[in-house]
């Protein structure tokens, strides 16, 4: 963009702040008209934060604290159904209590923008991270992507808005975020102006699919056996077009606001030249790349990659990035409980994503960090050895006790 | 009293059948059974708001029954919600339109915002959001159509089905006369006095007293505020007797007394058809017709006029609010 020459001008601040207010942030300069709140750890601290907003008159939208996370979510959906833009948010079983307004959300296609502070499910109780949560959404037409810092939370959300209202997209979008590791630790992050936003993300319109009274239409009636396959099929090209959307998006929002995401959907540290990868989400990113350089410093060829876009998938960015990888390494952050090989989710999302790759990698799955429980850099560097050694078996617990 | 009530002077209440407003909202298209009061339910609200209206329907028989794709009988804007999503959704759309008005992003017009909800959605599952929709501020009506049961679901008894019915749920069995055993819950009554900022709450039955439903819908939609109608529909399926007969059904559960019609606005209850200190009809009368009280012998029926008497004869506002005179306070 010519118009901006002075990169800085567009930025208002620089503040330090948690992965929660940086979101609150990106939410109050998207101006959203209402946003539906219910708490549960660790994602609640958005909403107190724009709830502070909201009475410091910082933000003119509609505050509903709901009674449940089910109306929560419906109130979400609803308010965007209007026409309005909309943000809601929620954890662990929280997320789980709204998951029938978290569906229906995304097979009608409304472009709701939610906060999911990833959270170990019940029972037992437990604040800490696992991404159960957000991963259970991962089929039924949600966009969702996991940020690791505090600005990458606020740019995610911003471009989250832009992507999913996009008219060839309309479908929802969460951003996920480690409980606990980004939801409340502080980091910098730019804030920029209410001018150099709204360059960037256009006001939400949903065009001939609003309800209202100069636009009478009927929204999601009953179909049977008739319609149903065409519109699951019809959900799923949105999800294959929203790639290409993501792509211009970024280009834009590094264009404005100077970012430098180089891939929008993985972030690559040394895996270029590597032999050994290791492949994660979220916060487990900061401990892996640190000891990613620890090893590169040692002289062993490893890398990491950090998957920012979890849906739509990938696919081909991977196996363009892992084509000359010979031992991929997963740290799955969920579990699985009896499923394909004993491994957890994402791990057969990528072990299946790199199948038909001519040269496919060897690869094993870790699952660790469940619970909160911190992956340190001594698991990570054993993580890289076991992912090297031949004989190391397909899944591995780390961090568990004996 | 609906003249002292500002927020009502000027609601033009429809007074005789040819002051009714000529145009339909909800036409031809739906797949609703013979006789379904339901639908007139419908029908009659769409009517009694106009076309400045947004709906949403909850899942349930006026979903699955009355919107098939392609053939929406619907000319005002309509959206499915979950079942226990009613209320909620009305706050949703109702919060958007404000926010949208407030902003100049929509024109600035009154917008009716309608939920329809079941007796199952609304009463069971959705009682939550119901009453989270009832503690806000927004303008919105929320009515319960209550046919007393899953009436698409193979009809199954909700919390809200009559003492002793037989449903899908509640079968006669050879050891068991009465499976269904639950008291029916006084909804109205309980969103009223539990949320006390909602200024209009009514009950009705579609056809009986004439008009008085659709009048109440336009004074709900008047006051302002959150607001709710709880309809009893008779269903010629679920109920099982002839089509022929809901409208008759509908009349003997008012006269009768088992389901009282009355508003409460602004806290004061208005009867719209008055049986204190008159004489009902037996409730027998109204209950032999349906097949669903097949199975009833006699001490079935006179304990539901038990029941029905104590309500209006015992309860310190008759028929509404179930407590007796002289509620005792602890020393």
């Amino acid at each position: 963009m010519n118009e901006i020459q002075n990169v800085k001008s567009v930025f208002e601040s620089e503040e330090l702040m948690s992965g929660t207010e940086a979101v609150a942030h990106a939410v109050r300069l998207a101006d959203v008209d209402v946003f539906a709140a219910y708490p549960i750890r660790p994602y609640t601290s958005v909403m107190d934060k724009l709830s502070k907003f909201l009475a410091d008159g910082l933000l003119d939208a509609e505050y509903i604290v709901a009674d449940g996370e089910h109306s929560q979510f419906e109130i979400g959906k609803h308010a965007s159904s209007v026409g309005a833009r909309a943000f809601v948010g929620s954890s662990g079983v929280g997320w789980l209590y709204a998951m029938e307004a978290i569906v229906v959300t995304a097979t009608d296609r409304l472009p709701l923008v939610a906060l999911v502070g990833n959270r170990a499910l019940d029972d037992p109780g437990a604040f800490g991270v696992e991404q159960n949560d957000a991963l259970m959404v991962r089929d039924v037409g949600w966009l969702l992507a996991w940020a690791s810092t505090a600005q990458e939370a606020f740019d995610t959300t911003l471009i989250g808005y832009r992507v999913a209202e996009d008219p060839k997209v309309r479908m929802p979008f969460a951003i996920a975020m480690d409980g606990g590791y980004l939801t409340h630790s502080e980091h910098l992050v730019k804030l920029p102006t209410k001018e150099a936003v709204n360059k960037f993300l256009p006001p939400y319109s949903l065009g001939d699919r609003v309800l209202h009274p100069d636009n009478p239409i009927s929204v999601a009636p009953q179909v049977n056996e008739d319609w149903v396959m065409e519109l699951r099929k019809q959900n799923h090209e949105a999800g294959k077009r929203a790639r290409g959307i993501i792509y211009q998006a970024y280009k834009e929002y590094n264009e404005i606001f100077n970012a430098g995401y180089e891939n929008p959907f993985i972030e690559e540290l040394n895996v270029e030249d590597a032999d050994t990868v290791l492949i994660g989400m979220g916060s487990v990113a900061t401990v892996a790349r640190s000891v990613t350089r620890d090893l590169r410093g040692e002289g062993k060829k490893v890398g990491f990659l950090k998957m920012r876009w979890y849906r739509p998938f990938p696919t081909e960015e991977l196996k363009k990035a892992l084509r000359n990888v010979s031992n991929v390494g997963i740290i799955d952050r969920d579990f699985g409980i009896a499923g394909p090989n004993d491994a957890a989710i994402t791990f057969h999302d990528y072990r299946s994503a790199l199948y038909d790759m001519e040269n496919r990698p060897r690869m094993v799955d870790f699952i660790a960090g469940l619970g909160g429980r911190e992956i340190s850099k001594a698991e990570v560097r054993k993580m890289f050895e076991m992912t090297e050694k031949k004989d190391t078996p397909l899944v591995n617990w780390i961090g568990l006790r004996e | 009293m609906v003249k002292e009530v500002e927020e009502l002077k000027d609601v033009k209440l429809y007074k005789g059948v040819h002051s009714i407003d000529l145009p339909e909202y909800y036409t031809s298209g739906h797949r609703t059974c013979q006789g379904c009061e339901s639908a007139l339910v419908m029908r009659d609200f769409a009517k009694a708001a106009g076309p400045r209206t947004v709906v949403t329907g909850a899942t349930g028989c006026m979903y699955v029954a009355n919107t098939s794709y392609m053939t929406t009988p619907w000319l005002i804007p309509w959206m499915h919600t979950q079942l226990a999503g009613g209320g909620a959704s009305a706050v949703g759309m109702a919060a958007g339109i404000r926010a949208l008005r407030r902003k100049g992003k929509i024109k600035d017009e009154k917008i009716n915002v309608i939920n329809f909800s079941g007796d199952l959605g609304a009463g069971d599952a959705g009682l939550g959001g119901l009453s989270g929709a009832m503690q806000s501020d927004y303008d919105l009506l929320v009515i319960v159509y209550d046919n007393e049961s899953a009436a698409n679901t193979d009809i199954q008894a909700s919390g809200l089905t009559t003492y002793g019915a037989q449903t899908t749920f509640s079968p006669v069995g050879k050891v068991h006369r009465i499976m269904h055993k639950r008291w029916k819950k006084n909804l109205a009554p309980m969103i009223a006095v539990g949320h006390p900022n909602v200024k209009y709450v009514a009950t009705a039955v579609a056809t009986f007293p004439p008009m008085d439903y659709m009048n109440k819908v336009k004074k709900a939609l008047a006051i302002g505020g959150p607001t709710m109608i709880h309809t009893l529909d008779p269903c010629p399926k679920g109920w099982d007797y002839h089509p022929r007969y809901s409208h008759d059904l509908g009349e003997l559960a008012v006269k009768t007394g088992i389901f009282p019609v009355y508003e409460i606005i602004k806290g004061k209850v208005v009867y719209t058809y008055d049986l204190r200190g008159k004489k009902r009809e037996p409730v027998r009368s109204y209950l032999e017709k349906q097949g669903r009280f097949a199975h009833f012998i006699d001490e079935d029926y006179e304990y539901i006029q038990s029941k029905v008497d104590e309500m209006w004869e015992e309860w310190e506002i008759p028929g509404v609010v179930p407590f007796s005179s002289g509620l005792e306070v602890e020393k």
